[in-house]
Protein backbone atom coordinates (compact mmCIF):
# COMPACT_ATOMS: atom_id res chain seq x y z
CA UNK A 1 0.00 0.00 0.00
CA UNK A 2 2.75 2.20 0.99
CA UNK A 3 4.74 1.57 -2.03
CA UNK A 4 2.42 2.07 -4.51
CA UNK A 5 1.06 5.51 -3.22
CA UNK A 6 4.23 6.75 -3.16
CA UNK A 7 4.71 5.81 -6.71
CA UNK A 8 1.19 7.05 -8.45
CA UNK A 9 1.86 10.32 -6.45
CA UNK A 10 5.14 10.91 -7.60
CA UNK A 11 3.98 9.56 -11.25
CA UNK A 12 1.11 11.85 -11.45
CA UNK A 13 3.37 14.72 -10.24
CA UNK A 14 5.68 14.02 -12.94
CA UNK A 15 3.50 13.26 -15.59
CA UNK A 16 1.47 16.98 -14.88
CA UNK A 17 4.58 18.97 -15.20
CA UNK A 18 6.04 16.79 -17.95
CA UNK A 19 2.89 16.51 -20.39
CA UNK A 20 1.40 12.96 -20.94
CA UNK A 21 3.63 11.46 -23.73
CA UNK A 22 3.98 7.72 -24.39
CA UNK A 23 7.76 8.34 -23.50
CA UNK A 24 7.23 10.68 -20.52
CA UNK A 25 5.38 7.76 -18.69
CA UNK A 26 8.42 5.28 -19.27
CA UNK A 27 10.52 7.45 -18.38
CA UNK A 28 8.30 8.85 -15.17
CA UNK A 29 7.89 5.47 -14.03
CA UNK A 30 10.91 4.33 -13.88
CA UNK A 31 12.04 7.57 -12.29
CA UNK A 32 9.32 7.12 -10.07
CA UNK A 33 10.15 3.37 -8.91
CA UNK A 34 13.69 4.51 -7.99
CA UNK A 35 12.63 7.38 -5.83
CA UNK A 36 10.13 5.10 -4.15
CA UNK A 37 12.39 2.76 -3.39
CA UNK A 38 14.55 5.40 -2.00
CA UNK A 39 12.21 6.73 0.51
CA UNK A 40 10.56 3.76 1.43
CA UNK A 41 13.70 2.64 2.50
CA UNK A 42 15.04 6.32 4.16
CA UNK A 43 12.44 8.39 5.42
CA UNK A 44 9.88 7.27 7.90
CA UNK A 45 6.15 7.52 7.11
CA UNK A 46 2.94 5.48 7.21
CA UNK A 47 0.45 5.26 4.48
CA UNK A 48 -2.40 3.24 6.22
CA UNK A 49 -6.08 1.74 4.13
CA UNK A 50 -7.44 4.57 4.96
CA UNK A 51 -5.52 7.11 3.17
CA UNK A 52 -7.75 7.39 0.29
CA UNK A 53 -10.65 8.41 2.26
CA UNK A 54 -8.62 11.02 4.52
CA UNK A 55 -7.87 12.57 0.87
CA UNK A 56 -11.19 12.89 -0.20
CA UNK A 57 -12.21 14.16 3.17
CA UNK A 58 -8.87 16.55 2.98
CA UNK A 59 -10.06 17.61 -0.58
CA UNK A 60 -13.75 18.09 -0.17
CA UNK A 61 -13.47 19.76 3.99
CA UNK A 62 -10.86 21.31 4.24
CA UNK A 63 -10.09 23.29 1.01
CA UNK A 64 -12.92 24.71 0.63
CA UNK A 65 -12.48 26.21 4.17
CA UNK A 66 -9.17 27.00 3.42
CA UNK A 67 -9.83 29.14 -0.08
CA UNK A 68 -12.96 31.15 2.63
CA UNK A 69 -10.49 31.39 5.19
CA UNK A 70 -7.76 32.94 2.73
CA UNK A 71 -9.95 35.16 1.07
CA UNK A 72 -11.25 36.56 4.30
CA UNK A 73 -7.81 36.92 5.31
CA UNK A 74 -7.10 39.06 2.56
CA UNK A 75 -9.99 41.32 2.86
CA UNK A 76 -9.30 41.72 6.44
CA UNK A 77 -5.29 42.83 5.50
CA UNK A 78 -7.02 44.96 2.72
CA UNK A 79 -9.46 47.24 5.57
CA UNK A 80 -6.29 47.16 7.56
CA UNK A 81 -3.76 48.49 5.16
CA UNK A 82 -6.57 51.07 3.58
CA UNK A 83 -7.79 52.16 7.28
CA UNK A 84 -6.38 55.88 8.11
CA UNK A 85 -5.09 54.51 10.93
CA UNK A 86 -4.08 51.04 11.13
CA UNK A 87 -6.17 48.90 14.06
CA UNK A 88 -3.73 47.06 16.10
CA UNK A 89 -3.23 45.09 19.11
CA UNK A 90 -0.70 42.30 18.84
CA UNK A 91 0.95 39.83 20.86
CA UNK A 92 2.28 36.23 20.57
CA UNK A 93 -0.21 33.72 22.01
CA UNK A 94 0.68 30.24 22.76
CA UNK A 95 -2.29 27.37 20.96
CA UNK A 96 -2.61 24.04 22.25
CA UNK A 97 -3.64 21.33 19.89
CA UNK A 98 -4.54 18.31 20.52
CA UNK A 99 -3.30 16.55 16.63
CA UNK A 100 -0.40 14.66 17.47
CA UNK A 101 1.38 14.01 13.93
CA UNK A 102 3.78 15.98 12.19
CA UNK A 103 1.64 16.40 8.86
CA UNK A 104 -0.74 16.98 10.43
CA UNK A 105 1.02 19.73 12.64
CA UNK A 106 2.65 21.37 9.55
CA UNK A 107 -0.98 21.51 8.17
CA UNK A 108 -2.72 23.22 10.75
CA UNK A 109 0.47 25.99 11.59
CA UNK A 110 0.14 26.86 7.77
CA UNK A 111 -3.52 27.03 8.02
CA UNK A 112 -3.24 29.31 10.87
CA UNK A 113 -0.66 31.67 8.77
CA UNK A 114 -3.26 31.51 6.41
CA UNK A 115 -6.46 32.66 8.61
CA UNK A 116 -7.36 36.19 9.01
CA UNK A 117 -4.56 38.13 11.47
CA UNK A 118 -2.35 35.34 12.58
CA UNK A 119 1.04 34.10 11.80
CA UNK A 120 2.59 31.01 13.85
CA UNK A 121 6.33 31.32 14.60
CA UNK A 122 7.24 27.73 16.24
CA UNK A 123 5.71 24.78 16.96
CA UNK A 124 7.19 22.59 19.88
CA UNK A 125 5.51 19.24 21.04
CA UNK A 126 1.65 20.15 21.13
CA UNK A 127 1.94 24.25 21.52
CA UNK A 128 2.13 26.39 18.57
CA UNK A 129 3.24 29.48 19.00
CA UNK A 130 1.48 32.30 17.13
CA UNK A 131 1.63 35.79 16.38
CA UNK A 132 -2.08 37.67 16.12
CA UNK A 133 -2.53 41.39 15.00
CA UNK A 134 -5.28 41.59 17.38
CA UNK A 135 -5.56 39.49 20.57
CA UNK A 136 -9.09 38.48 21.43
CA UNK A 137 -10.27 37.15 24.83
CA UNK A 138 -9.39 37.67 28.21
CA UNK A 139 -7.58 34.31 28.94
CA UNK A 140 -5.72 31.85 27.02
CA UNK A 141 -8.37 28.96 26.62
CA UNK A 142 -9.99 31.92 24.86
CA UNK A 143 -6.95 32.45 22.81
CA UNK A 144 -6.78 29.11 21.39
CA UNK A 145 -10.05 28.86 20.56
CA UNK A 146 -10.15 32.10 18.35
CA UNK A 147 -7.15 31.40 16.37
CA UNK A 148 -7.42 27.46 15.87
CA UNK A 149 -11.13 26.14 16.31
CA UNK A 150 -11.88 25.73 12.95
CA UNK A 151 -9.66 23.88 11.55
CA UNK A 152 -8.44 22.15 14.57
CA UNK A 153 -11.62 20.55 14.23
CA UNK A 154 -11.90 19.47 10.41
CA UNK A 155 -8.20 18.98 10.56
CA UNK A 156 -8.39 16.48 13.66
CA UNK A 157 -10.60 14.37 11.54
CA UNK A 158 -8.55 14.25 8.59
CA UNK A 159 -5.06 13.48 10.62
CA UNK A 160 -4.70 12.04 14.10
CA UNK B 1 -12.64 32.67 -21.58
CA UNK B 2 -10.49 35.47 -21.86
CA UNK B 3 -11.89 38.21 -20.39
CA UNK B 4 -12.17 35.83 -17.39
CA UNK B 5 -8.47 35.25 -17.81
CA UNK B 6 -8.10 38.92 -17.70
CA UNK B 7 -10.19 39.01 -14.11
CA UNK B 8 -8.60 37.02 -11.92
CA UNK B 9 -5.21 38.31 -13.35
CA UNK B 10 -6.06 42.18 -12.45
CA UNK B 11 -7.37 40.74 -8.60
CA UNK B 12 -4.14 38.85 -8.52
CA UNK B 13 -2.29 42.07 -9.37
CA UNK B 14 -4.59 43.93 -6.91
CA UNK B 15 -3.36 41.82 -4.32
CA UNK B 16 -0.19 42.26 -5.13
CA UNK B 17 -0.36 45.90 -4.59
CA UNK B 18 -1.96 45.62 -1.08
CA UNK B 19 0.37 43.40 -0.24
CA UNK B 20 3.17 45.84 -0.94
CA UNK B 21 1.33 48.45 0.42
CA UNK B 22 0.68 46.26 3.61
CA UNK B 23 4.29 45.74 4.16
CA UNK B 24 4.96 49.32 3.67
CA UNK B 25 2.43 51.06 6.29
CA UNK B 26 2.68 48.20 8.69
CA UNK B 27 4.81 49.53 11.66
CA UNK B 28 6.24 46.37 12.83
CA UNK B 29 8.43 43.19 11.39
CA UNK B 30 5.57 40.66 12.47
CA UNK B 31 2.62 43.03 11.12
CA UNK B 32 4.49 42.82 7.50
CA UNK B 33 5.65 39.09 7.35
CA UNK B 34 1.56 38.75 7.75
CA UNK B 35 0.58 41.98 5.12
CA UNK B 36 3.18 40.35 2.80
CA UNK B 37 2.48 36.63 3.72
CA UNK B 38 -1.64 36.62 2.99
CA UNK B 39 -1.38 38.85 0.16
CA UNK B 40 1.18 37.12 -1.95
CA UNK B 41 -0.06 33.71 -1.47
CA UNK B 42 -3.80 34.68 -3.10
CA UNK B 43 -2.07 37.08 -5.32
CA UNK B 44 -0.30 33.82 -6.84
CA UNK B 45 -3.58 32.04 -6.74
CA UNK B 46 -5.38 34.26 -8.52
CA UNK B 47 -2.85 35.36 -11.22
CA UNK B 48 -1.85 31.41 -11.68
CA UNK B 49 -5.85 30.87 -11.77
CA UNK B 50 -5.62 33.56 -14.74
CA UNK B 51 -3.31 32.21 -16.70
CA UNK B 52 -5.04 28.59 -16.45
CA UNK B 53 -7.72 30.23 -18.11
CA UNK B 54 -5.98 31.92 -20.77
CA UNK B 55 -4.33 28.62 -21.81
CA UNK B 56 -6.05 25.65 -20.72
CA UNK B 57 -3.11 23.38 -21.42
CA UNK B 58 -1.36 24.57 -18.47
CA UNK B 59 -3.80 23.72 -15.90
CA UNK B 60 -1.96 20.88 -14.68
CA UNK B 61 1.00 22.54 -14.25
CA UNK B 62 -0.98 25.94 -12.44
CA UNK B 63 -2.11 23.06 -10.00
CA UNK B 64 1.08 21.66 -9.25
CA UNK B 65 2.58 24.95 -8.99
CA UNK B 66 -0.49 26.35 -6.82
CA UNK B 67 0.10 23.65 -4.38
CA UNK B 68 4.08 24.00 -3.80
CA UNK B 69 3.06 27.84 -3.46
CA UNK B 70 0.46 27.13 -0.49
CA UNK B 71 2.89 24.60 1.00
CA UNK B 72 5.96 26.46 0.62
CA UNK B 73 4.79 30.25 1.57
CA UNK B 74 3.31 29.91 5.38
CA UNK B 75 6.79 27.68 6.18
CA UNK B 76 9.05 30.37 5.03
CA UNK B 77 7.33 33.44 6.51
CA UNK B 78 7.17 31.30 9.69
CA UNK B 79 10.69 30.39 9.53
CA UNK B 80 11.08 33.90 8.94
CA UNK B 81 9.37 35.33 11.83
CA UNK B 82 10.64 32.24 13.94
CA UNK B 83 14.80 34.01 13.08
CA UNK B 84 12.97 37.25 14.00
CA UNK B 85 12.13 36.61 17.26
CA UNK B 86 15.63 34.57 18.20
CA UNK B 87 17.70 37.45 16.96
CA UNK B 88 16.26 39.40 19.94
CA UNK B 89 14.83 42.26 17.71
CA UNK B 90 11.08 41.80 19.17
CA UNK B 91 9.02 44.76 18.34
CA UNK B 92 8.10 46.43 21.43
CA UNK B 93 4.19 46.82 21.16
CA UNK B 94 3.27 43.61 22.17
CA UNK B 95 0.55 43.48 24.51
CA UNK B 96 1.44 40.06 25.45
CA UNK B 97 4.35 37.83 24.64
CA UNK B 98 3.96 34.17 25.56
CA UNK B 99 6.84 32.77 23.83
CA UNK B 100 8.94 34.83 26.34
CA UNK B 101 7.79 32.22 29.23
CA UNK B 102 9.38 29.49 27.37
CA UNK B 103 13.11 30.85 28.24
CA UNK B 104 16.42 30.80 26.35
CA UNK B 105 15.70 29.18 23.09
CA UNK B 106 18.94 27.67 22.26
CA UNK B 107 18.54 25.74 18.94
CA UNK B 108 20.25 27.18 16.14
CA UNK B 109 18.58 25.89 13.33
CA UNK B 110 16.89 28.72 11.92
CA UNK B 111 18.81 30.65 10.39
Amino acid sequence: MKYFTTFITLLLVYLLLAGFQVNEVILGSVLSVILTVILTKYVDYKIDILFPIRFLKFLFIYIPVFIYKLVLANLDVARRVLSFKIPLNPGIVKVKTDIKGDLGKLTLANSITLTPGTLSIDVEDDVIYVHAIDVKGKNKKEHSKNIAGTFEKILGGIFK
Amino acid sequence: MEIVSYIFLIIGGLFFLLGGLGVLRMPDTFNRIQAGTKATTLGVFSTLIGVAFANPDWIAKVIVIIVFVAISNPIGSSAIAKAIYNSKNVPGNLVIDELKERGEDNDNDVV
